[in-house]
């Protein structure tokens, strides 16, 4: 573990992003914590020079109807994160839009593929040196 | 010989009536089917691979994204208020839903809290908008499956809340109703009357469908036992809303976690435990008995006031005043070009939207822009169970799968 935080109610806890998957499993078979839903995952870019992308992991437990937010911080250079599909499934398409609109990997991801833009789409759009009008001709149009 | 004419041995072949040719075929005796995004029955542009076998599913693999706009993207340069009209176009079957959604993730970020009166008719909005989409997905679903007299019956049902919102928020479908720290406008008696009115008339609506779908031997068998999703694998694929309380879970964000003022209402929470389409169809309708119940408590304990927070660094003020008014007018001016300015933190909030559970998780550098801004929508979360609801099914229980799932591709691609 990093850090902790709140702010609002609500804990925000930063690890290692090394150590996720054993964390994630810990989160949800430990009997004080039952994190058993897996309600969102996405990325964000903090455009600083290190560390420069963050994963959260927004958790809500079903059984003792608490949340927490679990994060890892991923740098530019080594934009790979060790998938947790194998501990909630339902981080599968979480992470395949992650990879789409921040170029993060996720290791030992079943089915890493693009989610909503093309395959073909070479560009990120939701990291911050992605031009909010769009690249000219990174979409390829049809051709006469 | 050009290239695109068939050698001359083949076709030689071909007139010889004893030739027995075999092509190498990857498929072997599946076939593979696209479904979609123009189907009548994906409601929208949902694209669906199916592999089949015969006429039972092998795999289905769902394609995302023909609805992608980039919401996020626009979010992270526009101020909070400015994002506001764009939350209507997320899910727009219930854009009232979505507004208030968005509000109260801007409000727990900000840490403004609106009156108690623009809380009661943000439930009232709430409400209405489950009504209003749930009333849609009973329509298509039936008729997806065959019956089409529903369809028509839930659009009549849906015109009078398409009325009250044309009344109470100056349109029909994009509503843009909340602002933050409160509403755009007051609510007039005229709608309340009105309130009253659809609310005691739906009743009578909803035994005449379900009378008609009920006791339809042809429906119970299209529903029973189709599309189902064990309670383990809908907790773990993230499932939410009707969908996760037809698995016979019991979890409600507006009980389990109250927001505005849910802890005030009494209502329950319908949980079945069949997993099925059917279990579904019976979650949804009796969600709406119980939109009911809560739309007839607010109007009751409705109190009157301000539907504003007092906070004029952050909660703009009336158009009318800044005409006249130097404050106001400073005010807007501010609000207008440098936004609200939340302090440097990060706040996800969620609501029972008519689809499950509807978060918006807000990260602030302090600027008037949210650095980064993520919409959790029930639709993409819940179309991930797609496939293991559909494998080993047949190709006619596509349509009522998809139906019982309920997406909105404006949700679920964002």
């Amino acid at each position: 573990m990093i850090s902790q935080s709140e702010f609002r109610g609500e804990f925000t806890v930063v690890i290692r992003k090394e150590a996720i998957v054993a964390c994630a499993t810990l989160l949800r078979d430990d009997e004080r914590f039952t994190f058993d839903s897996l309600r969102d995952l996405c990325g964000a870019d903090y455009a600083r020079p290190e560390e420069r992308f963050e994963v959260v992991y927004n958790l809500y437990s079903l059984k003792s109807n608490r949340r927490l937010r679990l994060k890892v911080r991923v740098d530019e250079a080594d934009c790979r994160v060790p998938s947790v599909t194998s501990v909630w499934p339902a981080a599968a398409w979480h992470e395949r839009e992650t990879f789409d609109m921040y170029g993060i990997t996720f290791d030992n991801h079943p089915d890493l593929r693009r989610i909503y833009m093309p395959p073909e789409f070479e560009h990120y759009p939701l990291r911050k040196d992605f031009p909010l009008m769009g690249i000219p001709g990174s979409l390829p149009l049809p051709r006469k | 010989m050009p290239a695109d004419t068939p050698p001359r041995s083949i076709l030689q072949a071909l007139e010889n009536q004893d030739t027995v040719i075999t092509f190498d075929d990857p498929l072997e005796h599946d076939m593979v089917l696209n479904m979609g995004p123009q189907h009548p029955a994906t409601h929208g542009v949902l694209r669906l691979l199916i592999r089949l076998d015969g006429e039972t599913i092998v795999s289905a693999v769902p394609d995302l994204g023909y609805l992608h706009r980039g919401y996020e993207k626009i979010a992270e340069n526009s101020t909070y208020h400015e994002f506001i009209p764009h939350t209507d176009r997320l899910d727009y079957l219930s854009p009232l839903a979505n507004n208030v959604a968005y509000a109260l993730a801007v409000e727990k970020l900000a840490g403004i809290e609106a009156p108690v009166r623009a809380q009661y008719i943000r439930v009232l909005c709430a409400e209405l908008a489950r009504l209003s989409s749930h009333l849609v997905w009973l329509g298509t679903m039936a008729m997806d499956v065959g019956a089409v007299t529903i369809l028509l019956w839930g659009f009549r049902e849906r015109e009078k809340i398409q009325d009250i919102w044309d009344l109470l928020t100056g349109v029909r479908f994009t509503t843009s109703f909340t602002r933050i720290g409160g509403l755009a406008n007051d609510m007039s008696p005229e709608v309340a009357a009105m309130t009253r009115t659809f609310i005691e008339n739906l009743e009578t609506s909803l035994v005449e469908a379900e009378k008609l779908l009920k006791s339809n031997l042809i429906f119970i068998d299209r529903c029973e036992g189709v599309g189902v999703i064990s309670k383990e694998s809908a907790i773990a694929l993230g499932l939410t809303g009707p969908l996760l309380r037809a698995c016979g879970v019991d979890h409600d964000l507006r009980r389990d976690q109250p927001y505005l003022v849910y802890d005030k209402l009494d209502f329950e929470v319908p949980v079945y435990g069949d997993c099925d389409v059917l279990s579904r169809f019976y979650v949804r309708i009796e969600e709406m008995r119980e939109s009911v119940k809560i739309l007839s408590q607010v109007l009751e304990k409705m109190p009157a006031g301000p539907v504003n927070a007092s906070d004029p660094k952050k909660v703009p003020p009336r158009k009318e005043k800044t005409y006249g008014k130097m404050e106001e007018l400073i005010h807007d001016f501010m609000l207008v070009n440098f936004g609200i300015n939340p302090p440097v933190g990060e706040a996800y909030h969620a609501i029972e939207s008519s689809k499950g559970e509807l978060g918006f998780y807000i990260v602030s550098h302090g600027e008037g822009y949210p650095w980064r801004l993520k919409i959790r929508s029930p639709s993409f979360c819940n179309l991930q169970a797609m496939p293991p609801m559909l494998i080993g099914g047949m190709i006619s229980d596509v349509v009522a799968v998809i139906g019982s799932v309920d997406p909105v591709m404006g949700e679920a691609d964002k």
